[in-house]
């Protein structure tokens, strides 16, 4: 069988659901090799996960964006002899993944939904409103970035992998910039939310310029469909919510079994982060809203009387 | 500011491209090539555009802002848009060879486009390429960094705000679980997101001075480069227009749409 090569920048305590779901969609297509910038030790132990046969990393810890993740990818390569090099469609991963293709000498394909045995690719573009397959040449790797809730996880507890560590080291140091190279000024973690993550979450619930600086209402929502909570960039931009929740082109992309989209005007840059959700939901003020093209269930309604009532009701059918 | 960077000059590269306009419907031909008959300036490279004018207007030493843009003929109308913006200069590379080139085709002749640039004239300055997040029709965001390998040049990408400080370009950029804040020393590639900024419009004054402005046209021999070497490494086996989403049932609230709401969601089963 041939090696799939999965990139994971970098992993914590438990795989997320997305990483769930790129191991699997690598079992399907040969035998699994995982490269990571973390250490290959509690990597592996991250990974012992029936389809991974090696853990690949660096002597030490190699943190995105170092382009040294790029050398760790390229030695992998050629010690596996990978056919396949897949990873999250991150940026950060599509920044190492891009330089590999260069490399290689080979194509890159991003933001796939789909990889079958003969190595096409399947990804949805201009706005949703195509799907298109796409593949390699024959004889060279195909590198490929796969976007989240593609494929149904589906991964079994295994022995742990082997751990290979390779002779490559960061290369991002204290004085980079002095000696012409980039260098890292400050890291921020990002704050962690209880809710599930907006692209892996089951059910999105969306508010826009209509939530008027009060995502109250929604958050109970939320709460109570276990959903993750999504923006606009009207309200983002308002500084309403963090920009990590703003859905659309330069969003987020989210395909959920449901998305609630509440006081937002459907323009195309958010649609095309939501349209291939599986059920959609609008209430908007305004009948003309262009959402309403494309709701499965309308309702020309104040979201503050609405929402609410939703809550209330799902509160009273759980009681 | 050492020495070196005050007096050198500055030569900010920034990729535009012409893209269909997202507002009205795109679609693939028959040879599965999106449809390039009209299009306009890709709004996501608005924000590179400004961002270079931002820090030629903040720079105390000579800066000149050109725009590189790789694609068909009528490409030259985001060249010139890209020019009443406020780039001093523009070059477009045009190539029958380059019609439906994929991310390797086409990073690689926008790296020749950009050594023959960098070339042209100003071999002494320092040099910075900025770029959008990514285009708006393939939005693979790949290039950027297939520039920085191809060119060897340091890479900073999906910034969110950047500066010149004291010669080298300071960039605050989110990844998917921190913020950052990278120093990045020339020449780089950087690309910037529609964060970074809030793109001008070009007025009548600026619209008229456009006209003056040098716009230079290229076929890839003038860069160096042949056929064979753009040549596309994925192909594009099909191309599905997929059913457009069609409305549902729409009502008007009368008091009990979050009852109706919850009763359609029960039936979808998605409770
Ligand atoms: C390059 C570029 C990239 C972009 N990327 C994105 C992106 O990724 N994501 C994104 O979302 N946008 C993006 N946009 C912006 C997009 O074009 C729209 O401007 C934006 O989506 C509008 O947000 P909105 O619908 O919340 O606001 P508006 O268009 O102002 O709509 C607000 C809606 O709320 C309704 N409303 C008001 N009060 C209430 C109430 N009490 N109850 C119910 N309804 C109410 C109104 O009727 C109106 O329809 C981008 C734009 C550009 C140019």
């Amino acid at each position: 069988m041939s090696a799939v090569l999965v990139f994971f920048e970098s992993l914590s305590e438990q795989l997320t659901t997305s990483q769930q779901e790129l191991l699997t969609l690598a079992g399907t297509l040969g035998d699994v090799h995982v490269v990571t910038g973390t250490e290959g030790a509690a990597a592996a132990e991250v990974v012992t996960v029936q389809s991974v046969e090696s853990v690949y990393s660096g002597e030490t810890e190699i943190l995105a964006p170092d382009p040294a993740l790029v050398d760790l990818l390229e030695t992998a390569v050629q010690e596996t002899s990978a056919s396949v090099i897949l990873s999250p469609d991150t940026a950060d991963a599509t920044d190492a993944l891009a330089r590999l293709a260069v490399r290689l000498d080979t194509g890159i394909i991003t933001d796939a939904v789909g990889i079958d045995a003969q190595r096409r690719v399947t990804k949805s573009v201009l706005a949703g409103s195509y799907t298109t397959t796409a593949q390699v040449d024959e004889g060279r790797p195909l590198v490929a970035t796969v976007k989240p809730n593609s494929v149904q996880a589906s991964i079994v507890a295994g022995h742990p992998p082997e751990v290979v560590s390779l002779p490559v080291g960061p290369s991002l140091t204290a004085d980079g910039a002095a000696n012409g190279g980039v260098e890292v000024l400050e890291r921020t973690p990002l704050e962690a939310s209880e809710r599930p993550a907006l692209t892996e979450a089951r059910v999105v619930v969306a508010g826009g310029r209509g939530v008027d600086g009060n995502f109250g209402p929604l958050e109970e929502l939320a709460d109570e469909l276990g959903a993750a909570v999504g923006a606009s960039r009207a309200a983002t931009d308002a500084g309403w919510i963090d920009h990590a929740a703003q859905v659309g082109q330069t969003g987020v992309t989210v395909s959920p079994q449901l998305y609630v989209s509440a006081g937002i005007s459907g323009a195309i840059q958010q649609r095309a982060g939501m349209q291939t959700a599986q059920t959609i939901v609008a209430i908007n003020k305004d009948e003309d809203a262009p959402v309403f093209e494309i709701a499965d269930f309308g309702v020309v309604g104040d979201l503050f009387e609405v929402v609410p009532q939703i809550v209330e009701e799902l509160r009273r059918r759980k009681a | 500011m050492p020495e070196s960077a005050a007096g050198t000059p500055l030569h900010i590269i920034t990729l535009v491209k012409w893209v269909p306009d997202s507002q009205l419907e795109r679609r693939f031909t028959e040879e599965r090539r999106i449809d390039r008959s009209e299009g306009i300036l890709s709004e996501l490279d608005e924000y590179p555009l400004e961002a270079a004018l931002q820090i030629k207007e903040a720079a105390d030493r000579e800066v000149r802002v050109s725009a590189l843009t790789v694609g068909p003929a009528g490409a030259a109308t985001a060249a010139k848009k890209a020019l009443q913006i406020g780039a001093d200069d523009a070059f477009l590379l045009s190539d029958d060879s380059l019609v439906g080139a994929d991310l390797a085709g086409t990073s690689t002749a926008l790296a020749a486009a950009i050594e023959h640039v960098r070339a042209d004239g100003d071999t002494d300055g320092e040099h910075l390429v900025i770029t959008g997040m990514a285009s708006e029709d393939g939005e693979s965001g790949a290039v950027p960094a297939q520039l920085a390998e191809r060119l060897g040049l340091n890479l900073v990408t999906q910034a969110t705000a950047l500066s010149l400080e004291e010669g080298r370009l300071v960039v605050t950029r989110a990844s998917a679980t921190e913020q950052q804040r990278l120093a990045a020393a020339l020449p780089a590639v950087v690309s910037v997101t529609d964060q970074a900024n809030d793109p001008r419009y070009p007025n009548f004054k600026a619209i008229m001075a456009a006209k003056k402005k040098p716009l230079t046209s290229w076929s890839l021999a003038d860069v160096g480069l042949g056929a064979a070497a753009v040549a596309s490494k994925a192909t594009v086996l099909t191309t599905d227009a997929r059913p457009p989403r069609t409305a549902g049932e729409i009502i008007t609230d009368e008091g009990d749409a979050g009852l109706k709401i919850v009763e359609f969601l029960a039936k979808e089963r998605v409770l």
